[in-house]
């Protein structure tokens, strides 16, 4: 089978092509602007729709207003704009129109710089925007998974009528990767809540607004009646070397791969290091987790940012193991070698 | 004699079961301009004979509530966000007719951005903008419609624009715009002229049915519980004080409209399988070569922007897959390379690559001095560094490293294809290496260069490196 050298912010977007995606809109914004470039290339040629929107308070307006008419809409942005979109995130849950947005991290706050970091963490995974609401978080690690959580998204976010995240990172999206395209393209199924403009769809009515307390604490407890499922329907990771591991890294995208190397690392040098990497991050792996506190001597969760997934790690294993960070902020990303040097400098105290 | 019998719009509920089972009188107050403009709106639906393809988008403020009213397909908005919405529903549905109806709040204020960019793009949208200067929902505060002198909750000395700058014309705005094809102010002061807004109403939803364009409606309206008067009051403060300020009357009405509309029912479907064969799904490999790595490659690229650093570690890992290896490729992006330096990382393995980063290369090709002076000594003992001796004139110091020294620019510049001299760092890096071969270095090329001419410099290129290779190595 032929495999494609490309960056993971073209990967999503063939993904989404191939998972049936009939609109873009979208802003653009370094370091996802190749998202929107090959949008612009890829969508028109392949007979769907792409508009660069004036700003992301519309581009997000956008994927409501084309998610309600049926559509299976995308866009992609980074930090900067993701807090514009914050308004329209939360009419989307509210609502509950599926939509994708790939979220390429980058350093922040502020305006900060085009460098990855990942500390749009809390944001998007804990509810980005008003109201107590979520959505299905993927974190993708390579070129390929760009694709292939793009390429599975929209399912989800139909299935759930919420919207999906792919909370990637300035490398996960400059990245270029082999990546293996899904041969089938999936079509978008008609949807019997949507408004198409005929007489089958008169009366629906999309709105978040409930005028009755009773009515809108009842809203909310769907809403979080569907994450408390998902919780138990679809949380994926991956683990590496955890059968005997005694120190186990956390870590999700950037990060994960390099944990990945400093795993490999350590366990030449004869520690027994493994790593768990959520791919989902709403749900969480908790469960999971709390099984591995019980078996391993210490967790180090790896991020770039001030400590954002570590209180969601600490939750899970709620004190039964010692949870450590290891952050960088502002960019700057780590050498295995740093991370290695620290672990064992970590084992080393803990056994004198 | 004959009787009139009049009779509720179709495109109305009967009685509006979403506000309340049996409720038969709307949620606006007494005197409002809302239920006016409802109705004005619901019988042209009905005439044009759309009820079924009409698709409602509701703002934020008092017709908040329009769902309660109409019976056609209904979105609420964010507040401003209504022409947005729109604009996608326009794209996603073709056939449907898309109605934005907005306050001043929404329209003026918060969606400034969203309803000029939509009539801009000359969104084939209708627009229904009331503007009652003044906000109704939240309590009577002030409108960007409020007009100077006019006392509001937030302006209790009256508006003042040395404080709060003027009031905003809406329509003389959208017709500073090309893309719109009708734009019409209208007032509810009175019967007469009811029966003009009447007709905008009529006009600005046929432009849709025509597929015409972005058609626009002011609607001067009363508010008579924020503006504290009664209702007869508020319609006469209306004439003699609105119309003064924001005049009615046609600002623009277009036989067609500026730009011909792609019919997309005439445009050919594009099959799934033309759409595999765009994105390439289920090409041939080039070839999956038997390469033995000594061991993992972990390379860095260096020197100027514009020498083909970047591109050519996206040869070097295209050739990688070709030998079916596992590789990645990295590039330094951002003030780096606008300062004219950049570099490219990748890795070459037959196993899973963890960090895409070589922050320790066992392999460095560097293209001029700055690149060597950064990265020489980040190189793994036993590693080789590959150096364009025609711009980085020195030595390298390291001595526990194997060091090439070739003056690939000097030799490029021979063929007459300086752009190629990367390439001959890079045969000469494939010779030494073993890590791709000649014969996929020869094959991949035409694969990612488009230009023929372009193609045959390279092939030169690689001749040159091979040449350099057996004369020196």
């Amino acid at each position: 089978m032929g495999q494609h050298l490309m960056k993971g912010n073209e990967a999503v977007i063939y993904g989404a092509l191939l998972g049936g995606a009939t609109h873009y809109f979208g802003y653009p914004i370094t370091p996802a602007s190749e998202i929107a470039h090959a949008a612009a290339d890829l969508f028109p040629r392949c007979g769907r729709h792409f508009l660069q929107a004036e700003c992301e308070v519309s581009s997000i307006s956008m994927l409501y207003g084309a998610a309600a008419a049926g559509a299976r809409v995308i866009t992609g942005s980074s930090g900067p704009g993701l807090s514009l979109m914050a308004e329209g995130l939360s009419y989307l849950s509210g609502s509950e129109l599926p939509s994708v947005v790939v979220d390429v991290q980058r350093a922040g706050p502020g305006l900060g710089y085009i460098w990855p970091e990942q500390a749009d963490y809390n944001f998007i995974v804990h509810g980005a925007g008003h109201g107590s609401h979520s959505g299905v978080v993927l974190a993708p690690n390579s070129a390929q998974e760009m694709c292939d959580f793009a390429y599975k998204a929209f399912e989800l976010a139909e299935h759930y009528r919420c919207t999906v995240f792919i909370l990637s990172d300035a490398y996960i999206g400059q990245i270029m990767e082999p990546v293996e395209l899904p041969r089938q393209i999936q079509t978008n199924p008609h949807k019997d809540w949507a408004l198409y403009g005929d007489a089958k769809s008169r009366r629906n009515l999309l709105s978040s607004i409930y005028l009755k307390m009773e009515e809108l604490e009842g809203h909310n407890l769907h809403l979080q009646g569907k994450y408390r499922r998902m919780e138990t329907e679809i949380v994926d990771f991956e683990e590496v070397l955890t059968d005997d591991a005694e120190y186990l890294f956390v870590a999700y995208g950037i990060s994960s791969r390099i944990c990945h190397s400093a795993v490999n690392e350590l366990r030449k040098k004869g520690i027994k290091a493994g790593m768990l990497r959520p791919k989902t991050l709403f749900p969480f792996p908790s469960v999971r987790l709390r099984q591995l506190a019980g078996q391993v001597k210490k967790m180090v969760v790896a991020e770039l940012s001030n400590g954002q997934m570590v209180r969601d790690v600490q939750l899970a294993v709620q004190g039964a193991v010692p949870v450590e960070l290891y952050s960088w902020m502002g960019g700057r990303i780590p050498a295995t070698d740093e991370i290695v040097r620290r672990l064992e400098k970590d084992v080393a105290a803990s056994s004198s | 004699m004959h009787t009139i019998k009049h009779q509720k719009a179709r495109s109305l509920y009967p009685t509006f079961e979403r506000k309340a089972p049996g409720a038969d009188v709307s949620h606006y107050c007494p005197g409002c301009g809302h239920g006016t403009v409802h109705n004005l709106i619901a019988e042209a639906i009905d005439d044009l004979g759309i009820q079924d393809r009409t698709i409602f988008c509701s703002p934020v403020g008092c017709s908040v509530f329009a769902y309660y009213y109409f019976d056609v397909g209904n979105i609420q908005c964010a507040h401003g966000r209504a022409p947005a919405v729109a604009s996608a529903i326009r794209r996603t549905n073709e056939e449907a007719i898309v109605i934005s109806y907005q306050g001043d709040g929404d329209l003026a204020g918060i969606g400034m951005s969203q309803i000029v960019h939509a009539a801009n793009r000359g969104e084939n949208i209708t627009v229904f903008f009331i503007n009652n200067a003044i906000y109704g929902m939240t309590g009577g505060q002030m409108a960007p419609t409020t007009i100077l002198g006019q006392k509001t909750v937030t302006t209790p000395e009256g508006r003042n624009a040395a404080n709060e700058g003027f009031p905003i014309g809406m329509a003389e705005i959208i017709s500073s715009l090309q893309a719109p094809v009708f734009i019409e102010r209208v007032s509810l002061a009175n019967a007469a002229k009811v029966m003009k807004a009447r007709m905008a109403i009529r006009k600005a939803l046929r432009n849709q049915v025509d597929k015409k364009g972005f058609s626009f409606v002011e609607i001067l309206s009363p508010c008579p519980v924020n503006w504290k008067m009664t209702a007869v009051e508020a319609r006469r403060w209306l004439e003699n004080n609105l119309e003064p300020v924001f005049p009615v009357g046609n600002l623009r009405d277009l036989p067609k409209g500026p730009f011909d509309r792609v019919d997309k029912k005439k445009v050919a479907r594009i099959s799934n399988k033309k759409i595999l064969e765009i994105l390439g799904v289920g090409e041939e490999e080039v070839h999956a070569g038997t390469v033995q790595l000594q061991e993992e490659q972990n390379i860095k690229i260096a020197g100027f922007g514009g020498q083909g650093v970047l591109s050519t570690g996206i040869l070097l890992a295209n050739c990688a897959i070709a030998e079916g290896l596992k590789t990645t490729w990295l590039p330094s992006y951002g003030a780096e390379m606008r300062g004219g330096t950049a570099n490219a990382s990748i890795n070459i393995s037959h196993t899973t690559i963890g960090s895409p980063i070589v922050s320790f290369p066992n392999v460095l090709m560097v293209m001029n001095l700055p690149s060597l002076d950064a990265f020489e000594d980040t190189v793994r003992p036993g590693g080789a560094i590959y150096v364009n001796s025609s711009l980085a004139p020195r030595k390298v110091r390291r001595e526990d490293v194997a060091a090439y020294h070739i003056p690939v620019s000097d030799m490029a510049n021979n063929l007459g294809a300086i752009q190629s001299a990367s390439v001959i760092l890079l045969t000469v890096y494939a010779l030494v290496s073993g890590a791709i071969t000649i014969e996929t270095l020869q094959k991949v090329i035409p694969l990612s260069i488009k230009r023929k001419n372009l193609v045959d410099l390279n092939m030169r290129a690689i001749e040159a490196g091979i040449a350099w290779y057996g004369e020196n190595c």
